[in-house]
């Protein structure tokens, strides 16, 4: 199994779709609930697995294009089939996923193992009927929206107008039709004139739930920008312009690479957003430019240990963010498989685990502690102890249930609240 | 179970011993500690992947970081270490208060340059023109001819300086933005008579030019020790390969 590199719920929760480092996405089923067998409800299962994205060479540039998928992001489901956006870092394709349960038999002009019949052989027309057949998922390719990103892709957004998107590299955000391949619109371009000057990445962007000519954007300075697609056709200058006063106490030669913004996220209801950088998450509403109105520390042990972080990569590690379907919860990953969930309202947190050894099917999860003080308690586990390999990027959490899904490199697990 | 994922490196401890004047001796001075945080981010920006493009935001926040290490270089002045005992002293100052406004104000009124900016730079920009792979051995040593040199700064203009030092950045990131036109046709040259030239290989003596395609293909070469046949013929197809793909863009 390759490592997870996406994790993304369709709008209605029955589906989990992951994507990985080898270019693959499967997707996930909810069982339904059965007289037969009561408790698999809230099980998911193996639905569909393709291939989205080859690996590929830019023979310009003699450089080699990853096959991760970077995003991937559901289309609402209009059909009978299923719809969802992935891309690598230069490409987005649209894959369709459809049910295929019934076949046709009685042809005329062929057989039923599809060879052609001999002409002579036709003696009688008939109607082909309609048998049920295995169910067969399909996934197949439905468009490709190739060569408008010289940078590498970070994000991809769905309008609410449900038919455009728009997909941001590190200097530029472009608007995509979903029906247009050949052409997108260039809306922030934040490439200076002079590659010298640059100092500044775009590191997310996401549409507004319920605007669907807001989105905003995120940048390796810890600011945020939210732009209005009405007021130009470039949207090079921002409507609103959120950034938190640096605190000048805490200043080192980190305090800007902690401070890049690794996720944005806007809230279901659409009047917050959320921020995840390296140490902490913010929660910003949009009404109020100058500070979020709420920030939660994530791992603020590792503050004291950023000089290492720094050695080995690590401050450089890009975690997600994400809402519960109430806006009550925020939940993001950090190291050691662990993983943080904040209630809002009762500014209770925990620290969970995802590992096999701390997580037995069906048995309730026991929260983690790191010891910050010198003394361990029992089942504490000590700052040096933690593994920086085993980190959680990638979670995400059912639209209206409380299922939560946790990519810990290339295992996924599904946790569920306990209904009593 | 847990693998201990942290090297204890660097300046992690100093929060534990701040403010022991009793422990100066043992705490690395405030001046070393940056001078190897630059040298570690010097290292991390010439590293760039070889077949992959390097990514962009990473280089940009390490390039920041060198830009402020230089910054207040540059306003800092002190640059003896001879008597460790009075920078000792004031470089605890300085961790003291880690406000950047506050250490300008009182650096100003020192009125000291920067001098030692012309050897890191010379080295610098002639790391940029050799490959990847000697590239940890030279960043070390670095840092030892300058300790040599304590005693004889060149007294250079910290302008100057500063400008050769955004030259060294700009370069990177021409680096990182895009590999020229000119390098397929370097590639085409190189090809065509090194890599069929069976002593070339062996010696791996192979011109390098911009870094990041030439070491694409050094990848490919045996190294210089090897001799055998077998591993000559491997990388004779892998060079066929390569050939190929070079030949159909």
């Amino acid at each position: 199994a390759d490592i997870i590199s996406t994790v993304e719920f369709n709008y209605t929760g029955d589906l989990l779709a992951t994507g990985d480092k080898g270019g693959r996405v499967v997707i996930f089923q909810r069982e339904q609930e059965t007289k037969s067998r009561p408790l698999s409800r809230g099980e998911y299962n193996v639905y569909s697995t393709f291939q989205s994205h080859e690996p590929e060479f830019d023979y310009l540039k003699s450089l080699e294009i990853e096959e991760k998928i970077n995003k991937i992001r559901w289309l609402p489901q209009q059909n009978a089939a299923h719809f969802l956006l992935s891309t690598n870092d230069k490409t987005i394709k649209l894959w369709k996923i459809s049910e295929r349960d019934k076949r046709a038999e009685g042809y005329n002009l062929k057989d039923e193992d599809g060879r052609l019949r001999e002409p002579f052989r036709v003696t009688e027309l008939r109607v082909p009927t309609l048998k049920p057949m295995d169910l067969m998922v399909e996934a197949s390719p439905r468009r490709t929206f190739a060569n408008a990103h010289t940078y590498h892709i970070n994000s991809i957004s769905v309008n609410s107008d449900y038919a455009t998107y728009l997909s941001a590299d590190d200097l530029r955000i472009n608007l995509w039709h979903l029906e247009v391949t050949n052409r997108s619109f260039n809306i922030v371009d934040i490439k200076p004139a002079n590659m010298e000057e640059l100092t500044e990445v775009i590191t997310a962007a996401e549409f507004h739930p319920n605007s669907c000519s807001t989105f905003v954007y995120s940048s390796s300075k810890g600011t945020i920008r939210l732009c209005d697609m009405r007021s130009s056709a470039l949207c090079d200058q921002h409507s609103k312009f959120f950034e938190e006063p640096e605190d000048p106490s805490s200043r080192s030669f980190f305090s800007e690479i902690i401070s890049s913004i690794s996720d944005v996220k806007f809230s279901h209801s659409g009047r917050y957003m959320m921020t995840r950088d390296y140490l902490s998450v913010k929660v910003w509403d949009l009404n109020m430019e100058n500070r979020p109105v709420e920030t939660y520390q994530v791992h603020e042990y590792l503050r004291s240990k950023l000089c290492s972080l720094y050695e080995n990569d690590c401050i450089f590690d890009k975690f997600e963010c994400c809402w519960n379907g109430s806006d009550s919860t925020i939940m993001t990953g950090s190291y050691n498989n662990f993983f943080r969930t904040f209630e809002r309202n009762a500014r209770r947190d925990s620290t969970l685990e995802a590992s096999r050894e701390s997580s037995k099917p069906r048995a309730v999860l026991k929260p983690r502690k790191v010891c910050t003080t010198g003394k361990r308690k029992k089942d504490e586990i000590m700052v040096d102890s933690l593994d920086f390999n085993k980190k959680i990027l990638h979670t995400a959490w059912h639209p209206m249930e409380n299922i939560i899904a946790v990519a810990a490199t290339n295992n996924l697990y599904l946790f569920q609240e306990k209904v009593n | 179970m847990f693998v201990r994922g942290l090297k204890r490196k660097c300046f992690d401890g100093e929060e534990d011993i701040e403010g022991t004047l009793a422990g100066i001796k043992a705490i690395p001075s405030y001046n070393l500690q940056r001078q190897s945080l630059l040298d570690m981010s010097l290292v991390k920006l010439q590293l760039c992947h070889m077949l992959v493009e390097p990514n962009l935001c990473r280089s940009v926040l390490i390039a920041n970081t060198v830009r402020q290490i230089q910054e207040e270089m540059t306003q800092d002045g002190t640059w003896q270490m001879i008597n460790t005992q009075s920078t000792g002293q004031a470089s605890l100052d300085r961790l003291v208060s880690t406000d950047i406004l506050c250490r300008s104000s009182r650096d100003q009124a020192e009125g000291k340059h920067a001098p030692a900016f012309g050897t890191f730079n010379k080295d610098f920009e002639s790391d940029q023109a050799q490959d990847s792979t000697e590239t940890m051995s030279t960043a070390s040593s670095v840092q030892a001819p300058r300790n040599l040199q304590s005693n004889v700064w060149e007294m250079e203009n910290p302008q100057e300086n500063k400008g050769n030092f955004q030259k060294s950045l700009d370069q990177i990131f021409e680096t990182l933005e895009n590999k020229s036109p000119n390098s397929v046709e370097d590639l085409f040259s190189e090809v065509d008579s090194s890599y069929y030239d069976l002593d070339t290989m062996l010696t791996g003596m192979m011109s390098n030019t911009k870094m990041g395609h030439c070491d694409s293909l050094e990848t490919f070469s045996s190294p210089t020790n090897t001799a055998s046949n077998s591993n000559c013929k491997s990388d004779l197809n892998d060079l066929d390969h390569i050939v190929e793909i070079l030949v159909e863009s």
